[in-house]
């Protein structure tokens, strides 16, 4: 290795992936997110509902007075059998900001990375961060970066929501697959439980809603996905598996502590519990001993 | 065509060396020490945003002193060294041995091999795991590379800071103890040093991943009343 020292014209600034493009020359392996073998067309196979790439499914998040939840379950799935019953779909992409993702889990885990590292060297090399709505610009330029792999199947759909320090509000973007960004008003549910978790969030939505029933809204939406949709995992108390719930204001990115969920999904269970449905004996009012 | 002239190696080397010590001396010095939970790097520099000290990485500091682009462009160099090999391996490979020693690749080439030598001396500092394994390295303009202990002192008038500093060094020192050592061995007995004329930054491990902080305004204000507490310079970095 040596360093990485570029001539005035070719100096890359403080973008990362286009400082891996310039410095690679094969060296570091391909660029990020670029389709593997580009040159020699051949057929990639397309993954929707097929084995071989594994998928991730539900992510939402929510606006409360101080900031944002967001959340997502736990289960990835390859075809139709459960891949992983634990994988992390919330990440912070830096003090500020949170990236969830759903989609073929590959390429987002890569892209989150990506994203993490683009974040942080810009605060570096610039001495002071991006503003909210340039991260999100960043994350849309990479989903769109991921347009040809998305239109062979390997789809990529990102959630980003942060705080914004200028503003001092919370906010939500989410993006479609050519990289079209959206700023959310209240709150965005995503992947093939999208549309229970966001049918949920709707019902139970208030523009005041305090950190705690924030967090026991996002938990309602996930567990009603998880109910709807099968790809979406709901809470796992046999293994102690819960979905991640990470707050993001002021005091910057927080993941609550699975104690934490666990509690909210048993009070959510406790709620929603229904009385066994009577035996046809019961119904006769015989008593059989 | 003429013949240029015969120059000995030993006069053109001599006249470098001469050349960026002179470049180094003109600017202001900066010192770095390990104390009880991290390592503290305290520089002269009346700006509030042209910074000597930056971060590299999560455990990893830069600091440079003599010509400001300079360092600042070997700086962006480290950052990007640090992500990129962060990145392609993992975030525990990256360490301060191999970022300095590719300073001192650079830097010596650029000391034999062109007209003009690096005008700079640069300090890479890592925060060990455990406490007294600290590692300040510290790369001069011809790229020699001294493994510091203990504390480490950067610039023109380095020898008699470095004096001051071995006078009043101790290992396992408290953080308000060490910042006012070294703000001391900086100003020299003639001068005072206020909160508006220091760059403050430490490597300390706390909740978070990455462990580079800076210390200005009223927390350095605070910190440095309370080593010293006749010295009010109160306000002083209200900028």
């Amino acid at each position: 290795m040596t360093l990485p020292l570029f001539p005035i014209g070719e100096d890359p600034g403080s973008n990362f992936a286009e400082l891996l493009r310039r410095s690679a020359g094969g060296r570091a392996g391909p660029a990020p997110l670029s389709r593997p073998g580009a040159d020699a067309r051949g057929p990639v196979p397309r993954s929707d509902g097929l084995p071989g790439f594994v998928h991730g499914t539900t992510i939402a998040a929510l606006r409360t007075a101080a900031g944002v939840v967001m959340a997502g379950d736990r289960r990835a799935t390859e075809g139709h059998s459960i891949a992983h019953r634990q994988i992390e779909k919330v990440f912070p992409a830096d003090r500020y900001s949170a990236v969830a993702i759903a989609g073929v889990a590959g390429p987002a885990v890569e892209m989150v990375r990506l994203f993490q590292t683009q974040l942080e060297h810009y605060e570096k090399v610039e001495g002071s961060s991006l503003s909210l709505e340039g991260k999100a610009n960043q994350l849309g330029q990479m989903v769109r970066a991921n347009l040809p792999l998305a239109m062979e199947g390997l789809a990529v759909v990102p959630l980003f929501a942060g705080y914004d320090e200028r503003r001092r509000v919370g906010r939500i973007f989410s993006f479609d697959l050519a990289g079209g960004r959206y700023e959310e008003r209240d709150f965005h549910a995503t992947g093939s439980g999208g549309r229970d978790a966001r049918n949920t969030i709707k019902l139970g939505y208030r523009a005041d809603l305090s950190e705690e029933e924030g967090v026991e809204l996002v938990v309602k939406a996930l567990y009603q996905a998880a109910d709807e949709d099968s790809a979406t995992g709901g809470p796992d108390p046999l293994r102690g598996i819960y979905p991640v719930v990470a707050v993001v204001d002021e005091d910057g990115y927080r993941r609550l502590p699975d104690e934490v969920v666990a509690e909210r999904f048993e009070a959510l269970v406790e709620e929603l519990r229904q009385p066994l449905p009577p035996r046809a004996a019961e119904l006769e009012g015989g008593e059989h001993r | 065509m003429s013949m240029p002239y015969y120059v000995a190696p030993e006069q053109v080397m001599k006249d470098r060396a001469e050349y960026a010590q002179k470049g180094i001396a003109r600017g202001r010095a900066l010192v770095a020490t390990d104390y009880d939970p991290g390592v503290l790097i305290v520089a002269e520099n009346p700006s509030r945003t042209l910074h000597k000290i930056s971060e590299i990485y999560d455990r990893v500091a830069f600091a440079g002193v003599g010509k400001y682009n300079e360092f600042d462009q070997l700086r962006v160099a480290g950052v990007r060294h640090a992500d990129t090999k962060g990145y392609s391996y993992s975030r525990e490979d990256v360490d301060a041995r191999s970022l300095a020693n590719l300073y001192a690749q650079y830097l010596g080439q650029v000391f034999t091999h062109e007209m003009k030598p690096l005008e700079v001396e640069i300090l890479v500092a890592e925060l060990a795991a455990e406490p007294g394994a600290h590692q300040l390295y510290h790369i001069a303009y011809d790229g020699t590379v001294v493994d510091e202990v203990g504390f480490a002192c950067l610039g023109g008038d380095a020898a008699t800071i470095t004096a001051r500093m071995s006078e009043s060094y101790r290992q396992g020192w408290p953080l308000a103890e060490a910042l006012a050592a070294c703000v001391a061995a900086l100003a020299g007995p003639e001068r005072t040093l206020g909160p508006g004329d220091l760059e403050v930054a430490v490597l300390e491990q706390g909740a978070e991943r990455r462990t580079f902080r800076r210390i200005r305004n009223s927390a350095l204000s605070a910190l440095l009343g309370a080593s010293e507490p006749s010295a009010g310079p109160g306000e002083g970095g209200g900028g």
